[in-house]
């Protein structure tokens, strides 16, 4: 059986002036799955990722993203995938309830659905004395699985985690990873851009890039048996030094 | 002192490769400085107003033509009655009234002197001080060419009225505010947003575990400004000079130690400001609203002291800004000594004190 | 001793940030300090450089109290706070030079001590703090901390934001620098790095939860510990989660990390389970414990016993 894929990336090029911040790079990631897609700063992942969600133009290539183009049609992107980052995610200043009507305003539900879905999704985080509680209060690590939560309001088939883990204690981070493995059972793709290499462990398969190109794409134990080592911290170092 | 020497090399750096705080330290003075010389401008053009002439004889009439013939006014109506005046101001038009008195001719050869009121609406001071300096000289070339060949000279004597506003303030009153305003950006707002960056970088936690007592740090950082303030106040006083021909009359000395006063009591307010936030946003949220919107609206500056509701009136006496500018009319303009201005020294240094030892005290040598 | 805690405790408005902290620092130790964002860590940091005053207990840095003596220990100490705090509108050379002046050195003076990190990025003297790489101004910002050759040095997450490869050379820098007798103190929220310290102290929601070598952390660990995995991921957690001999499971990268309740758990049992699930590819396999592993464990036990 082939798998159905939601993001296909052909030859994929950014160029600023001179500068080449993504090379050619192609890859295809199927439906349900957990793609890791690493790479140092100021490697290119952000700028690939910026043409993936559809606000950045490619200079070169193409890519179909939850079956739209993102050059022509990214507005129908947009409006099917969801978006979680470390630096920002939710308004510190509103309370949990507050940013999940907000969020489930812009992306056009209606009132019964937001009411609905917040209060699903505030059972299952077992938030109830936190429901009306700025989210600023929070610890990072709630924040992050809250923040989670509503990029999904929208039933999104692909969604975008920027360095989700980063610096969140070992349980919290866990049950974080328990709930993206719950989306990715449900069918829901998940998009991992990191650059903590521990977060590349949990992944089903990672692309490293290097330098604007994708130099390793594989399931973690196949790049950990390719490079002879035990962690894909020691395979990106590895990686790192054969390029040089 | 070595260690003195190279905070302060390191806060030009900062300062000399930040455009936005060159243009404000010295973009900003210069382009006040313009607008404001040129916006209040002295030149008027083809003013309304109005004629009251109670003596209709061949001296009024003929005033009232070299008036009306000058580009600068022109005539929009006669009125008969001293009642009608306040109402012709009112209905906005009209920018003054002549009055000249009964008998002017007459008065002019038996007395040898007549009189023509000047009646201004000063809610415009400006316009209306130059409106009276117009006709005042319209006024003269008049008598001079009457006076031609005569032994006992005739005199026109115009009075001047101002209605509305009859503490009429001066055109060159921008100088002092502009100034005022200026020093109190760049010491205070500059100083307070550049500590506040260290704290918001990080910088300075590591500027506290460092053998620098928290003195030298803050010294450190209000020297370059006092410099740069000096350097401000100068190129202000020498535009005012040299371009707006803005006469200075009392000792350039006693502007200059006021001058310095001002910049080190605007700077500690600055320390101040800086040791109650934490971030640059806030520094400048905090000088903008507490201390440029008192300077510019309750120093008398733009409005009067004297026509604002009592409260304000009280409230205008703890700004620093108001007896600088005070201080500063008197050196600039009338030209008094330090026997004038003391009181308003005093009340300048005492509040410096205050200031200065509130940010000691306030300042903390650690983080909380 | 190089740093001595007592009883050390702190408090924001309500919320405790430093819970009772003891523990002490050979001179010439490599001591991490592992945990994750909000445990506290940076207060710590802050209570040991005189920056904040504890609320309980006491202090020593390099034998100065850090009440009574805050200035000899600011005379004394190195401290690279979170954010590498370089000034970035001044060049690389400026940054080093003031940060030599302030502490009345200069840095032909003591050369020799960052010589081997500075010739790293001396090739972009001259160059903006502000433009370069996360990885050259970790550097900077760590020959800035040296530059007065201190007896003790703090370093408050150097590793956070950096790719791995200039975090696997800051961590061979420590070593080096370690040789020329600075203590150092490093905070880090990355597990993995606890190896590289000669003694480590977990802390987790202001209080300690052990210390340790590494090496004994790990092997001290109570319990058996499997790892688990299936092609079915999730459905393998939930099936854990009821799984009667299951004391705790845990994602852990490709695997689940499974602990039974008792000694004579047998991993064919599981395995028999986990086919009557329906799962294939199924791989049960004993393994040792990590420092993660660890950490999870006591700061389960530690939240139990706060209920």
């Amino acid at each position: 059986m082939k798998k159905e894929n939601v993001i296909q990336v052909e030859n994929l090029t950014k160029m600023f002036g001179d500068f080449t911040a993504v090379k050619n790079i192609s890859f295809e990631v199927g439906r349900g799955e957990v793609f890791g897609f690493l790479g140092a700063n100021g490697a290119g992942k952000t700028t690939a990722m910026k043409m993936l969600i559809g606000i950045s133009k490619p200079t070169h290539g193409k890519a179909t993203v939850a079956g739209y183009d993102v050059l022509t049609h990214a507005e129908k992107v947009k409006r099917n995938i969801g978006y979680m980052s470390q630096r920002f995610s939710l308004y510190n200043d509103l309370t949990i309830k507050e940013n999940i009507v907000f969020f489930g305003g812009i992306y056009g539900l209606s009132s019964s659905t937001i009411k609905e879905k917040s209060q699903t999704l505030i059972n299952e985080l077992g938030l109830h004395d936190k429901a009306n509680s700025l989210v600023g209060s929070l610890p990072l690590g709630w924040k992050q699985k809250v923040a989670f939560s509503v990029a999904l309001l929208h039933n999104p088939k692909i969604i975008f985690l920027d360095e989700p883990t980063g610096g969140v204690d070992p349980i919290t981070r866990r049950q974080f990873w328990e709930m993206i493995y719950r989306e990715a059972s449900k069918g829901v793709t998940i998009f991992v851009t990191t650059h903590y290499m521990d977060e590349a462990e949990y992944c089903d398969r990672v692309s490293i890039m290097v330098a604007g190109k994708i130099e390793a794409l594989d399931t973690p134990k196949n790049l950990k048996g390719q490079f002879q080592v035990d962690s894909m911290n020691k395979v990106f170092l590895k990686l790192a030094r054969n390029i040089e | 002192m070595k260690r003195f020497i190279g905070f302060i090399t390191k806060e030009f750096y900062h300062i000399l490769r930040d455009r936005r705080s060159l243009f404000i330290l010295f973009g900003m003075p210069i382009v006040q400085v313009m607008l404001f010389g040129f916006a209040i401008t002295n030149e008027i053009n083809n003013v309304d107003i109005a004629i009251l002439d109670h003596s209709k004889d061949v001296n009024t009439k003929e005033i009232i033509n070299k008036i009306a013939a000058s580009k600068y006014f022109s005539i929009k109506g006669f009125i008969s009655h001293e009642d009608e005046i306040e109402s012709t101001f009112k209905k906005g038009k009209i920018k003054a009234v002549l009055n000249f008195e009964k008998d002017f001719s007459k008065n002019l050869v038996t007395q040898k002197k007549a009189t023509v009121q000047i009646l201004t609406d000063a809610t415009d001071p400006n316009t209306a001080n130059t409106i009276s300096n117009y006709v005042g000289s319209i006024l003269q070339k008049y008598q001079q060419e009457l006076n031609r060949g005569l032994n006992i000279p005739y005199q026109i004597a115009p009075k001047t009225r101002m209605v509305f506003n009859p503490e009429l303030k001066s055109v060159y009153m921008f100088v002092p505010g502009v100034m005022t305003i200026i020093l109190m950006l760049v010491s205070a707002m500059m100083t307070s947003i550049s500590i506040t960056k260290e704290k918001e970088l990080g910088t300075m936690e590591i500027l506290l575990v460092s053998p620098l007592n928290p003195f030298q740090v803050i010294v450190g950082k209000v020297v370059p400004y006092i410099l740069l303030s000096i350097i401000n106040a100068t190129v202000i006083i020498l535009l005012s000079i040299f371009v707006f021909k803005m006469p200075v009359q009392g000792s350039l000395f006693l502007l200059g130690m006021e001058s310095t006063l001002f910049i080190v009591n605007a700077l500690s307010l600055g320390i101040l400001i800086s040791t109650i936030s934490s971030t640059q946003q806030a520094a400048m949220m905090i000088s903008l609203m507490g201390l440029m919107l008192p300077v510019i609206l309750l120093s008398g500056f733009i409005f009067p002291i004297s026509s604002m509701p009592l409260p304000l009136q009280m409230i205008s006496n703890i700004i620093p800004a108001k007896w600088f500018i005070m201080i500063l009319k008197g050196i600039m303009l009338k030209g008094v000594g330090l026997a004038y201005v003391w009181k308003e020294t005093l009340i300048l240094i005492g509040m410096t004190i205050f200031f200065i030892g509130l940010s000691v005290k306030k300042y903390k040598i650690r983080l909380e | 001793m190089s740093i001595i805690l007592n009883n050390i405790s702190k408090s924001y408005d309500k919320v405790k940030a430093l819970d009772d902290i003891s523990f002490e620092v050979k001179p010439g130790e490599l001591f991490g300090l592992i945990g994750p964002d909000g445990a506290g860590k940076t207060t710590l940091f802050r209570i040991l450089t005189t920056l904040l005053i504890q609320d309980e207990g006491s202090a020593s840095v390099a034998g100065y109290d850090v009440l009574k003596h805050y200035k000899d220990i600011r005379n004394h100490v190195g401290y690279m706070p979170g954010r590498f705090s370089l000034y970035q509108d001044l060049t690389v050379e400026e940054n080093l030079n003031f940060f030599a002046t302030i502490f009345g050195t200069t840095i032909a003076e003591n050369y020799e001590l960052i010589k081997d990190i500075y010739v790293q990025i001396e090739p972009f003297k001259n160059r903006r703090a502000g433009k370069l790489s996360g990885g050259m101004k970790q550097k900077l910002a760590l020959c800035c901390a040296l530059i007065h050759k201190p007896k003790v040095l703090f370093l408050d997450e150097p590793t956070t934001g950096v790719d791995p490869v200039s975090r696997k050379e800051f961590w061979e820098m420590l070593k080096r620098l370690q040789q020329k007798d600075i203590t150092i103190l490093v905070s880090t929220p990355y597990m993995d790095e606890a190896e590289l310290c000669d003694r480590i102290a977990l802390i987790s929601d202001g209080k300690i939860l052990e210390i340790n070598t590494p090496e004994a952390i790990r092997t001290l660990f109570p319990k058996k510990i499997y790892k688990v995995r299936t092609s079915q991921i999730y459905q393998l957690i939930m099936d854990l989660r009821s799984y009667p001999e299951t004391h705790s499971a845990y994602p852990f990268g490709e695997y689940l990390h499974f602990t039974p309740k008792t000694a004579s758990f047998v991993a064919e049992d599981l395995e028999k389970y986990l086919i009557q699930r329906e799962h294939r590819d199924i791989e049960v396999m004993e393994t040792v414990a990590t420092i993660e592993d660890t950490f999870m464990d006591l700061s389960r036990a530690n939240e139990l016993v706060n209920r």
